[in-house]
């Protein structure tokens, strides 16, 4: 399906696509897939495209550039249909270890909901999650698709230091801090995994468009995937997404 | 051996790594930094370090030739000043420090052949969670260059532009959401002049007058350094180098390139006032 896109220019180096400004996976199908042929323009001066919800943003290099060109040659891109662009988009199941030592809103939460912890992790971890896009914090995930049940208020306070790897509700959204942060979410568990490794050439393995479950470990298996994650040597269960 | 109230190592910045959420950081003032090195004859954008109000100590342990530019701290060699904006020979044993700040907010120290500190992700600007640190720390060891031969660079023909310190204007475009302000609210913003609040940083300047306004967030979408974000509680907030990637603020402004470098070299207090242009 073919959207209305407005194209806007955004400071003197870049140009800023929208699409309606609606959360939805269709849309960030369209976004990842024109992003993907822009791309494929090879524009010499591009620095970077960048992309969130339902937008993307063409940065260009230190030059000037020409805005009604440019928009020309990327809007006639658009609509022309290729064959089905593979984004070799995967699913990876992510560790999360729920027990009390992580999930430090997990009572309060249960308490709010009147529903038990482990109903809580249930509908936590049977969801899968569409990521949209990496921001906020390098490798923090937008993710979508947290049952309606649990969604739940930002604390009124945040706190000022989470630890890396938590995993929160924040009104609609869940997410992973990579690393320690202040934050107000609502922490409910903690992974082993890290989602942010800057020695790395792709410092995330996640990328936009992927889908993230979540697999609840013990406490004792937390502990043997964490050394297998520090050791370099630990495996994260993935496949891939056919269409 | 002292770093001074906030220093640390910048180049021109982190880029193509956004999509990972990682921010571009790299020197506040671009102008400055880049004249520090193009004056010794470096590349425009190797790493410096970026002081911030109060300068620090540093002693060399070999020869060098360096260039000091941006805010005016009084620099001094082995106790004695030196000029700004002009190479400084060193010698192993000299001693640099910083005095009283006389105009400006930041400095910057460029080194020949560039610092070569840590470089992670193809840049050595330091920033939380990438870079193992995130500002310099007392008696830290920055490597340089050694550097035998002193070429003498005539490179005296730079002219300076102190417009980065005197101006009061930054030059600004429309924002993706600008169009969303009521005509009042444009008018407002075109036609007062603004104080930066005590919150500015590395990130983010705030400012202290406030907008009457009802705009709602936007969906999070990506956001620029020089970005002018609206709050919904009508604070404006000019987004800085070391910003995040994305933002749920509606984007009415967007400071041009140089103003960014201008603002850079403003402080708490000080008076600024938009000037829009036209794409």
């Amino acid at each position: 399906m073919a959207y209305n896109l407005s194209y806007k220019p955004y400071g003197e180096r870049a140009i800023f696509i929208e699409w309606p400004a609606i959360i939805d996976e269709e849309i960030l199908r369209d976004v990842l897939s024109f992003k993907h042929k822009i791309e494929k323009l090879n524009i010499k001066s591009l620095l970077e495209i960048r992309q969130s919800y339902n937008s993307l943003l063409v940065v260009y290099g230190f030059v000037e550039i020409n805005f009604k060109a440019e928009i020309e040659t990327i809007n006639k891109i658009y609509s022309k249909s290729e064959s089905a662009i593979s984004l070799d988009l995967m699913q990876w199941t992510i560790p999360v270890c729920y027990e009390e030592e992580f999930g430090i809103d997990l009572e309060e939460l249960s308490g709010l909901k009147n529903v038990t912890k482990s109903q809580i992790i249930e509908w936590h971890s049977q969801s899968i999650y569409t990521v949209y896009f990496i921001g906020f914090l390098p490798g923090f995930l937008y993710l979508g698709g947290l049952d309606k049940r649990l969604h739940t208020p930002r604390k009124s306070t945040p706190r000022l230091q989470i630890r890396k790897g938590s995993v929160a509700i924040g009104g609609s959204q869940t997410g992973i801090y990579p690393m320690a942060s202040p934050g107000g979410w609502n922490v409910i568990g903690n992974t082993p995994v890290t989602l942010f490794d800057a020695t790395k050439q792709s410092p995330c393995f996640v990328k936009p468009g992927d889908k993230v479950r979540f697999k609840p470990v013990s406490l004792d298996e937390y502990k043997s995937i964490k050394i297998l994650v520090e050791a370099g040597v630990y495996q994260i269960e993935s496949e891939v997404i056919r269409d | 051996m002292k770093p001074g109230l906030y220093s640390s190592i910048q180049d021109f910045g982190r880029f193509g790594c956004q999509q990972y959420g990682v921010p571009y950081s790299g020197v506040m003032d671009r102008y400055s930094a880049g004249l520090a090195n193009i004056i010794l004859g470096n590349a425009p954008d190797l790493a410096v370090i970026e002081m911030t109000v109060m300068g620090g100590v540093f002693q060399f342990d070999s020869d060098t030739v360096i260039c000091v530019t941006g805010a005016d701290m009084s620099p001094k060699l082995n106790g004695e000043t030196i000029p700004q904006n002009l190479p400084v020979k060193i010698v192993t044993g000299d001693v640099l420090s910083f005095g009283k700040l006389r105009k400006g907010v930041r400095c910057y120290v460029a080194v020949l052949g560039g610092l070569l500190s840590e470089k992670i992700l193809e840049s050595r600007s330091m920033y939380q969670g990438v870079t193992k640190q995130s500002v310099l720390l007392k008696n830290d060891i920055i490597e340089i260059t050694t550097s035998s031969s002193f070429l003498i660079i005539k490179n005296a023909l730079v002219k300076l532009k102190d417009e980065v310190f005197e101006n009061d204007y930054l030059e600004v475009f429309k924002g993706p959401e600008f169009d969303l302000l009521t005509k009042n609210q444009q008018t407002f913003l075109m036609s007062n002049s603004f104080s930066i609040s005590k919150n500015n940083s590395r990130m983010a300047y705030q400012l202290e007058e406030c907008l009457e306004n009802v705009l709602e967030p936007i969906i999070t979408s990506p956001v620029l350094p020089g970005t002018v974000q609206l709050t919904p509680s009508g604070q404006l907030i000019i987004l800085m180098r070391d910003c995040q990637t994305t933002g749920g603020y509606p984007r009415v402004l967007q400071l041009k390139e140089s103003s960014i470098n201008v603002l850079a070299q403003k402080f708490t207090g000080d008076k600024i006032q938009f000037n829009l242009l036209e794409y």
